[in-house]
């Protein structure tokens, strides 16, 4: 079992001709993924190995029963790939790419808001894999194979490093949900999707400095989650006022910082590691113990 | 990016925002001269980035052109929370006759825009959300619809704006929307704004942050990039596509992966409590290629820095192979040439084993190749200790 990907999911490219998006297309195909359609506007007709091109999402859906996009054209065009992607009514949208402007993200979130067809991953995320069963972004897929952990993360290589230092338990899913200020999916909403997939057992919950969306999902674990979590939070040492490598990653004033997000979380009965690798002990335990 | 109040206004009377007239000065003759062109009495502020200039004494009423230059010479050099003051901006005096607050900004927690105004202004806002939170109005903005003169009246009406300044304050804050939207701003706050004795609303200060993801669409932001206050270690990186910030420890970082590194930093600060408080010197992420381009114009920044001590580079494998990151690191060393400085190397992930063999059978002796990411932050820490 898995969250929001599964084996029926059957995945369209938008900007599949670009470098980045060939490239993670084949990759997704390697591991197993159902990639069934690419979209340019300008290219349909045309094949990327053997995926048909298409000119718009909504005829790549009528063709091939796409029921998920990851999108990967450049910044200045992701706004309109992601309002076509929600025209189209795609039940989820991958957005795996980093640089959008915030007044962009926020319009066309709302807008899929406003629908309420689609959900949004992203962007600057790398994407959804549910390991063994499918993969939508750029999650390497060999990472670990198929368990029963939940994860979910605003970090792509903490991500990765997670996965690697649990592949003995595997994973149901795993979620980059993103850094940048703002994003279509939180970790509550992966939180709540995990608790409700009976095929998790357990999740980890990786955040970073910058607003308070991990003060708000322990305040959330608190009240709605039952299932054991254990979480990291990076950037205990990053200076006040400066932009750590993501869009979002910033502390401003008091606000934002690691030390206030781990209280927060341990307040909520979540055990917090210290390091990525403490981390992984931490739910290494809890699986052994269940 | 945050701009200085100039530029603010600059933005804010390009969309029709009303400013006072005003130009800046770098020197207290510039000042008199301005005092001189504007006639009548001005107001000498300080342009720095920080809030709290008038408590610091960086905000000071001048009566004519030679008490400008008083006032400009008291300024020039100050410094207000770390900040030297290196301009100042010199503007007509205003009639004050109340004090209001309003701004829009992004709301992270709601994923939408926010519109905040009050009646009480020319404070700090926090102050005022703390002590008197039913004084400040906050209204969520629809992004997809935005603040046409409806909703900015609205907004106007609910911080309870006086009658005098209703109509004024609605066509500034329609205005002011307009700033936010075009200049792709993630906050634009005008405290206090302001209604003069005769009746106008004008911006009477200006704090505006921009969005640097929207740089594409706005070539003209880059003069607003304050060349004096850019480390020139995280100048030469920037125009090398690298994304660094310059620190104040003795270990250098280099890693993979905005979140990655960001933890680096956590882990090396913590292995450094051991030898006598190490701190990383720089916050380094090469991205996911690591080739060895790239590599090398990282060490190149990271030995730049004269604090630096060690090197901690902390990679993790997720598609690319660590095979090529350690034939990276090889070339990098090469092309810098001259290395001395001991580079503590983790590899893991994709093809960890062969990276580590091929690290091992190259034999350099600043290469201290570590398997796990605490034991090599220990070491890294450690060497910088020695």
């Amino acid at each position: 079992m898995a969250i929001w990907l599964d084996e029926n999911s059957r995945i369209v490219v938008q900007g599949i001709t670009g470098s980045e998006g060939t490239k993670h297309t084949r990759r997704m195909l390697a591991s197993g993924a159902k990639v069934v359609a690419g979209v340019n506007a300008r290219k349909a007709g045309q094949k990327v190995d053997d995926v048909p091109v298409f000119g718009t999402v909504a005829d790549a859906i009528a063709q091939t029963g796409a029921n998920v996009s990851v999108i990967f054209v450049p910044p200045r065009f992701t706004k309109d790939a992601a309002i076509e992607a929600v025209d189209a009514a795609i039940p989820l949208a991958v957005v795996i790419t980093e640089g959008v402007p915030v007044h962009d993200t926020t319009e066309f979130f709302a807008y899929s808001k406003s629908k309420g067809t689609t959900r949004i991953i992203g962007p600057n995320c790398p994407g959804i894999a549910s390991p063994g069963v499918s993969n939508a972004g750029i999650i390497p897929a060999d990472i670990t194979p198929g368990g029963r952990i939940g994860l979910v993360s605003k970090s792509g290589t903490l991500t990765y490093q997670m996965m690697y230092e649990l592949r003995e338990f595997g994973f149901s899913t795993c979620v980059g949900i993103g850094g940048d200020p703002v994003i279509g999916t939180t970790h509550i909403d992966a939180l709540d999707a995990f608790q409700a997939d009976p095929g998790t057992d357990a999740i980890v919950m990786i955040g970073e400095i910058g607003g308070d969306a991990e003060e708000r999902a322990a305040a959330h674990i608190e009240a709605h989650v039952s299932k054991p979590v254990v979480g990291y939070v990076a950037g205990f040492t990053a200076p006040e006022g400066k932009t750590m490598g993501h869009a979002g990653a910033i502390v401003s004033g008091s606000s934002g910082t690691a030390q206030a997000k781990k209280e927060a979380l341990e307040k909520a009965g979540v055990r917090v590691g210290k390091t990525p690798s403490e981390t992984a002990r931490l739910m290494a335990d809890i699986m052994r113990s269940l | 990016m945050d701009l200085f109040e100039y530029q603010a206004k600059k933005l804010f009377a390009e969309h029709g925002v009303p400013v006072p007239t005003g130009k800046t000065a770098t020197t207290p003759e510039e000042a008199r001269a301005i005092a001189t062109e504007l006639g009548g009495k001005v107001v000498v502020k300080a342009q720095v980035k920080a809030g709290g200039r008038g408590k610091a004494g960086g905000v000071k009423v001048a009566d004519g052109p030679d008490d400008a230059f008083a006032k400009a010479t008291a300024i020039l050099g100050m410094d207000i929370k770390g900040h030297t003051v290196h301009s100042v901006l010199v503007e007509e005096a205003s009639n004050i006759a109340e004090e209001y607050y309003a701004s829009f900004l992004l709301d992270r927690a709601n994923r939408t825009f926010l519109a905040m105004a009050s009646r009480e202004g020319g404070m700090e806002i926090e102050e005022v959300a703390a002590t008197n939170p039913e004084a400040l109005a906050r209204i969520l903005i629809d992004p997809l619809t935005g603040v046409d003169a409806a909703k900015a009246r609205e907004i106007a009406i609910a911080a309870k704006l006086p009658e005098a300044a209703l109509d004024g304050a609605t066509e500034l804050l329609a205005k002011l929307w307009t700033v936010f939207v075009k200049s792709d701003a993630t906050l634009v706050e005008v405290n206090p704004l302001i209604l003069t004795g005769d009746g106008k609303v004008i911006a009477l200060d200006g704090k505006v942050s921009l969005d640097e993801n929207a740089d594409f669409r706005h070539p003209e932001n880059e003069a607003f990039v304050d060349v004096s206050a850019v480390d020139p270690l995280e100048q030469k990186a920037k125009e090398k596509g690298l994304n660094y910030v310059k620190l104040e420890g003795e270990v250098g970082i280099i890693g993979n992966g905005a979140g990655l590194v960001m933890s680096t930093l956590d882990v090396v600060t913590y292995a450094g409590e051991e030898f006598g408080g190490k701190r990383p010197a720089n916050f380094l992420d090469i991205g996911g290629g690591a080739s060895a381009e790239v590599m090398a114009n990282g060490l190149s920044i990271i030995l730049g820095d004269p604090a630096v001590k060690s090197v901690f580079v902390n990679i993790f494998g997720g598609i690319t192979a660590c095979d090529a990151v350690a034939n990276g690191i090889i070339q990098a060393l090469d092309i810098v040439g001259n290395v001395t400085t001991p580079l503590v190397v983790r590899l893991d992930g994709n093809n960890a084993e062969e990276g580590r063999r091929i690290l091992a059978e190259a034999n350099l002796p600043v290469v201290k190749p570590v398997d796990t990411m605490d034991g090599a932050a220990k070491l890294a820490a450690q060497l910088a200790a020695a």
